[in-house]
């Protein structure tokens, strides 16, 4: 019996194993993504090095168990040895793991060294992780000064499974991050609210963003292309749906990128001495709202409460619009309720908070005009 | 070791006057194999409801997009089953083990402070009972993944205030357990039974426990400031404040390195407890087994930030945690050559037991080979969190941890009941459960080495194909494991009677000196060793 | 390992009480004062009600349990074996308390030593907090209001003067014990628990002077956190060390311990002298540099 259910067993694995293969062959995505910079292709070989090592010892270890196991057995007639101790051999599988390990650290120290090394950059861009969407902000360098937000573009309805899947699904942003090819960049991280982490798998980087705190990594992309990641460190609810999306340009479209961005920077610059029409701001507030706020509040204005209260009849939306004003500026400290006055201007602003005092069944009437949020500012 | 059966022990039958029957037998027993059945039977609990809640998790991932739950509640899925497999069915598990076993194992009356010992137990239902009542609170469970980390869990509703407690309540039971562990090796071995004599299972509990009772309160500490942050208004965690986010992660992974070999030793121990059984030999190299256990115990204090390779340490940092990361592999390495030379001209059989020990050491050996890859930070900065990290720790813990767990069921099984389980149904319970957590975990390290992020309830297309396998793997996996519970229950029902020798590889004190079943109270003087 | 495996006080019968249904009582008190807690701190008062029976219900396991526990002891029914269990016991206890202080004083020396300076390093201050600079003691780039940190030399000095005493006084009364000289013992455990409590008092007004004095408060960003957590805490324990006390002094005071068999009074002695030494950790780092 033992050995027909051994049988039926390693047949059964090698059939799992054969599945696996077949996979391998059919072109699925089985290994690291192709690299886009010098770092990544150093983590590629320095992976295949230990891969190719750890598999040797595997195999030579377990050589000796299923020899073990198909030889040494009881149903066999096979007599126990009465050994139980060889300090030579034992000093021996001490030291040549250790010996191991210096050839595998040698190689895995130089990468670190130079990963880590941020000097030097042409280009500097701070990323800051909001709940959920990512801002851009070039600092240093070529495209100094421009700045916006990047968020999910794949629409709700092919998340939901009412409509057919895209080729990038859940890889598409409306704002994509450009960046020059074969300039030095250097990305500064932090968070607005939570720890959210910024990759690119194809550039071999990755760091943390930090509430409160700057931190460092850099990429040299040595490839054209769109270069596509996630978030990767659990930031609440849509943690899934925040994409990052790299565009790597040669050196004369980035120069041309640069220019229309600070053109359409200038040209959509709001005058917050301006006096706005209802009509406009609700229309403004409306996209403000889409873009912002439906994530946790929701298109319908219900919210998904307990954890996002329904702004629909929320004693806030239709109570003072100074208090409303002030919520939506500073946030509620400790909850997921950001401070918005750092990512919207007043028109923005004021447009948001109109909106939603006069939309689903909210009819205060009110108009928040953006000279109101200029003074609500601190 | 003499095969001569000492029931000495058993003829003094019970001479304490309050002796409860039914329920109250089981709440206020003082009886370590009594607290051994309680603990295992709440840790198999504990894992069909952390299994379930994979199950959901590998529901909703079998296909792209949103179709059966909502990303809050998966994210508080994702963490409750984190939480409750590793605190609530493997740790407890072990001490289930380690409470039938080593006042067994080492000629004790019973453990060492048998009351204290109760109140370890009866703090676990109390514990779960906190978490699972989190579900049904205004916001739910907490969403924040088993680490927990801040600034994220100051975010979250009442949820997490009754997982908080829900922490600090088995870290207690898992302190309270582990001085007494401690107390009753050091303290109650019978004479002759010298520390180089014990049983190596014994010895990696001794190990373990320290372990614990050193990182436990740490953890105590780290989840303490995350409550005074959600509701005191203190600023640990908030840099506007001062405080730092990364040092909750330097506090809780100082507990969480510990942890996982909190985890693997106890398995360790089993395992080289089985291996020499049914390889008819002695344990290969015990002193330098000994040697090696307290080698990993020592530098599972110093490696902890290789959780932490991307929050911007500097690269001294990094270089140090790396150097001695790898270095861990020498110890367990010792172990892995050990159970091999204990098989080598062994006179090698079979039985369930062994199989599940066999599994064990090949892929725990597997899931120790990623380790090394992670620990490689150039490495890790591209696998962490990804699917990667989480292919790596289900080979150690949900494959290693628990094949040495149901490898030490079977094993002992005989002795606890004095029945036999179905050895037929035990091997096609290996089989299917080998070769479908395998197809579960195998793949997620393709998707997680092409860039599949955890903690996520939906992906993009590209991971469709390993997530649909995994599924199915799970589901498989999942079925299986009814097989375990009918033939645990079949057994206890209607099992053959076990002979006094199961295993006629079996030398411990408890195979040698005591009779099959287990009297009530096994040793009421010390038994005479030789 | 004092003791070796063979060690003949071995042979004996080792004690391994009746089933008994306290523990039981003193999970089901902690699930309600949990639960409880967490009602109040998320603004349900009801939750005070559950936390007052969970209190009472502990307190009565800890009469019930202890006093068993007692009446053992005093009917000789511990002997030298038992004896060292309860050593071996106290002291891995005492372990994990000094680990649980442990992970406060990293909180401590990880803000002091890392984040603060680097929330104050140049990049931080050009792109998140402009004109932040890192003096300890610091609240944090956010706190715009003044505060005054503790002094050292004041009441803590006293403190620390107290404490250290109240370690010889308690020494002094275990010798008494061992030379069974009762007055004596009594007397100096009396004076250990009065400097304990005098301890305990000069801390109260000390927070008292700090809230409505020195604007320090719990909320005054990591320095206020570090203090009252790390103060508050070890005043925690010197609070269950001082009833620890007393609960030892009525004990000699109707005659209990021998001599030669009196661990209770040396657990508490051993715990109060870990109280005593974390002081010293928190007089030097948290007050003094
Ligand atoms: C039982 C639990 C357990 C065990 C035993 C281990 C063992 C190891 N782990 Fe694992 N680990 C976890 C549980 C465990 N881990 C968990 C739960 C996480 C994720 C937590 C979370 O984020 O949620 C994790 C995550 C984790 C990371 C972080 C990944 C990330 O988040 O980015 C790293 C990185 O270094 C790592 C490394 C290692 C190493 C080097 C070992 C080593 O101890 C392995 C040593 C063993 C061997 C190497 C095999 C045998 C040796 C030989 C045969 C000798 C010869 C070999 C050589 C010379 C190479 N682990
Ligand atoms: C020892 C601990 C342990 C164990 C045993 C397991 C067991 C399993 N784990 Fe888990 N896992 C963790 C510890 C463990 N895990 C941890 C620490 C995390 C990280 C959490 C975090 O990110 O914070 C994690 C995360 C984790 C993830 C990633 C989630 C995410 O990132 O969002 C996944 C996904 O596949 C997964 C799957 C599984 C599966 C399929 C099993 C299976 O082996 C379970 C099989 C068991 C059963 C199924 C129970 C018995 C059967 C029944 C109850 C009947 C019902 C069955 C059916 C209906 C089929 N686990
Ligand atoms: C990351 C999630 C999130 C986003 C995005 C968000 N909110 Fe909120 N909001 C919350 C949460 C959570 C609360 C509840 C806070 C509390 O518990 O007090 C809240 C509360 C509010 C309230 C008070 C409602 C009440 O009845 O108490 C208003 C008004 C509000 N948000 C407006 C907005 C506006 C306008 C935007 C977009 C500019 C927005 N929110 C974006 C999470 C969010
Ligand atoms: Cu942002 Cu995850
Ligand atoms: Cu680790």
């Amino acid at each position: 019996m033992g050995r027909s259910t051994a049988l039926k067993g390693a047949s059964w694995a090698l059939g799992v194993f054969a599945a696996a293969c077949s996979g391998l062959a059919l072109g699925l995505e089985w290994n690291l993504q192709p690299a886009a910079s010098p770092i990544a292709a150093d983590v590629h070989s320095l992976h295949e090095y230990v891969m190719v090592l750890v598999t040797v010892i595997f195999v030579g270890v377990f050589g000796f168990m299923f020899y073990s196991v198909f030889a040494h057995r009881k149903d066999r007639g096979y007599k126990a040895a009465k050994w139980h101790e060889n300090t030579t051999v034992e000093l021996i599988w001490t030291i040549v793991p250790l010996i191991l390990l210096v050839v595998i650290a040698w190689p895995a120290t130089k990468v670190v060294i130079a990963q880590k090394d941020t000097s030097n950059p042409d280009l500097t861009i701070k990323v800051t992780g909001y709940q959920w969407k990512w801002g851009y902000d070039y600092v240093r360098g070529e495209g100094e000064g421009i700045s916006f937000i990047s968020t999910l573009a794949t629409p709700r309805d092919q998340i939901d499974g009412r409509a057919a899947k895209g080729e990038n699904y859940l890889l598409e942003v409306d704002n994509e991050m450009v960046v020059p090819i074969g300039k030095k960049v250097r990305i500064l991280t932090t968070a607005a609210d939570v720890i959210h982490s910024w990759w690119i798998p194809a550039f071999g980087a990755k760091q943390d963003a930090m509430p409160g705190f700057i931190r460092d990594m850099h990429f040299r992309a040595d490839k054209l292309g769109v270069y596509r990641g996630q978030c990767v460190e659990l930031c609440g609810k849509e943690h899934g749906f925040m994409p990052i999306v790299v565009r790597v340009v040669s050196q004369d479209d980035y120069a041309k990128w640069v220019g229309e961005r600070k053109q359409a920077l200038a040209a959509a610059a709001d005058d917050p001495n301006k006096q706005w029409t209802a009509d406009e701001l609700k229309a403004r507030g409306e996209k403000v709202y889409a873009s912002n706020c439906v994530a946790c509040h929701q298109a319908s204005g219900k919210g998904t409460p307990p954890a996002f209260p329904a702004l629909d009849g929320s004693k806030v939306v239709t109570g003072p619009k100074e208090a409303q004003i002030d919520l939506v500026l500073n946030g509620r400290p400790n909850t997921s309720m950001a401070a918005f006055g750092k990512q919207l201007n007043d028109v923005e602003l004021a447009a948001v908070v109109t909106f939603t005092r006069n939309n689903w069944g909210n009819k205060t009437g009110d108009l928040v005009q953006p000279a109101e949020v200029k003074a609500a500012r601190k | 070791m003499s095969a001569v059966v000492d029931t000495h022990g058993q003829a003094h039958g019970d001479d304490h006057g309050y002796h409860p029957s039914g329920i109250m037998r089981w709440i206020t027993t003082t009886n370590h194999k009594d607290i051994g059945t309680l603990y295992l039977w709440f840790s198999f609990t504990m894992f069909m409801i952390g299994g379930a809640m994979a199950m959901v998790i590998r529901l909703e991932l079998f296909s792209p997009g949103l179709q059966w739950v909502n990303p809050d509640f998966f994210n508080q899925m994702t963490t409750m089953h984190g939480l409750i497999m590793v605190f609530g069915a493997i740790m407890p598990a072990f001490v289930g083990f380690a409470n039938w076993q080593i006042p067994m194992m080492i000629g004790a009356p019973d453990m060492a402070f048998a009351r204290l010992n109760n109140w370890s137990f009866w703090l676990l239902p109390f514990a779960a009972s906190l978490l699972v009542i989190s579900f049904f609170t205004p916001g739910g469970a907490p969403g924040v993944g088993w680490t927990m980390y801040a600034p994220l869990t100051v975010q979250m509703g009442v949820g997490m205030d009754l997982t908080i407690f829900a922490v600090h309540l088995l870290g207690m039971s898992s302190i309270m357990g582990s001085i007494n562990i401690i107390t009753t090796i050091l303290n109650l071995r019978a004479p002759g039974m010298t520390l180089m004599r014990m049983p190596l299972f014994c010895w990696t509990w001794l190990i373990t426990a320290y372990l614990l009772v050193a990182a436990m309160p740490v953890l105590a500490g780290a989840v303490t400031m995350t409550l005074t942050d959600r509701h005191f208004g203190t600023s640990f965690f908030n840099a506007a404040g001062g405080g730092d986010p990364v040092l909750y992660q330097h506090i809780f992974w100082f507990f969480g390195h510990p942890e996982v070999y909190i985890i693997a030793l106890p398995a360790f121990g089993v395992i080289s407890q089985v291996i020499p059984a049914f390889s008819r030999k002695p344990l290969f190299g015990y002193a330098s087994m000994v040697y090696a256990t307290s080698a990993i115990a020592i530098l599972s204090f110093i490696v902890w930030a290789h959780h932490m390779y991307t929050v911007g340490m500097p690269v001294a940092g990094q270089l140090f945690f790396m150097y001695a990361t790898t270095l861990i592999a020498v110890p367990t390495g010792v172990k892995v050559f050990n159970w091999v030379a204990t098989m080598w001209r062994g006179s090698l059989s079979f039985e369930t037991p062994m199989l599940f020990a066999v599994g064990f050491v090949f892929l725990f050996t597997l899931g120790g080979m990623t380790g090394l890859v992670l620990s490689l930070a150039a490495v890790d900065i591209q696998l962490h969190d990804t699917y990667y990290v989480v292919a790596h720790f289900h080979y150690v813990m949900a494959i290693g941890a628990v094949f040495a767990g149901y490898a030490g069921v079977y094993f002992w099984f005989p002795k606890w009941t004095g029945k036999m389980y179905d050895e037929t149904l035990g091997k096609w319970h290996f089989w299917l459960s080998v070769v479908f957590i395998n197809i579960t975990f195998f793949v997620q390290h393709f998707s997680g080495l092409a860039g599949m992020p955890r903690r996520v309830p939906d992906y993009p297309l590209m991971f469709e194909t390993w997530n649909k396998i995994s599924s199915i793997g799970a589901f498989g996996f999942g079925i299986a494991q009814f097989l375990f519970l009918y033939i645990i229950i079949k057994a206890i029902r209607s099992g053959e009677q076990a002979p006094e020798r199961p295993w006629e590889g079996a030398d411990s004190l408890e195979w040698t000196h005591l009779p099959t079943p287990a009297p009530h109270h096994s040793f009421h003087t010390p038994p005479v060793l030789k | 390992m004092a003791q070796g495996a063979t060690d003949p006080r071995r042979q004996q019968h080792y004690y391994v009480p009746p089933p008994m249904p306290w523990p039981i009582f003193g999970s089901m008190a902690l699930f309600l004062m949990v639960l409880g807690g967490v009602f109040v701190m998320n603004g349900t008062s009801a939750g005070w009600i559950s936390l007052a029976v969970g209190a009472m219900v502990i307190l009565y396991m800890m009469f019930r349990w202890f006093g068993d526990v007692i009446r053992e002891s005093e009917s000789g029914t511990y002997h030298g074996w038992e004896d060292m269990s309860f050593r071996w016991g106290m002291s891995w206890f005492i372990f994990s308390e000094v680990m649980f202080f442990a992970a406060f004083f990293g909180a401590l020396f990880w803000v002091r030593v890392m984040s603060v300076p680097d929330l104050a390093n140049l990049e931080h201050t050009a792109l998140l907090w402009p004109g932040f600079e890192a003096h300890w003691p610091s609240a944090g780039p956010a706190f715009a209001e003044k505060f005054s940190p503790m002094g050292a030399w004041g009441i803590p000095a006293i403190n620390t003067m107290l404490l250290l005493s109240s370690g010889v006084t308690v020494t002094i009364a275990h010798f008494a014990l061992k030379q069974n000289r009762r007055g004596r013992l009594n007397l100096f455990l009396f004076l250990t628990v009065a400097l304990g409590v005098l301890f305990l008092a000069l801390q109260v007004y000390e927070y008292g002077h700090g809230y409505a004095d020195l604007n320090l408060k719990l909320t005054t960003g990591v320095y206020g956190s570090t203090f009252y957590m790390l103060t508050g805490f070890h005043g925690f324990h010197v609070t269950v060390g001082a009833i620890m006390l007393s609960v030892i002094l009525a004990r000699c005071l109707s005659g209990h311990f021998k001599p030669d068999h009196h661990f209770g009074f040396e657990a508490v002695a051993w715990y109060w002298h870990f109280v005593d030494v974390v002081w010293l950790g928190l007089f030097i780092f948290v007050y003094w540099l």
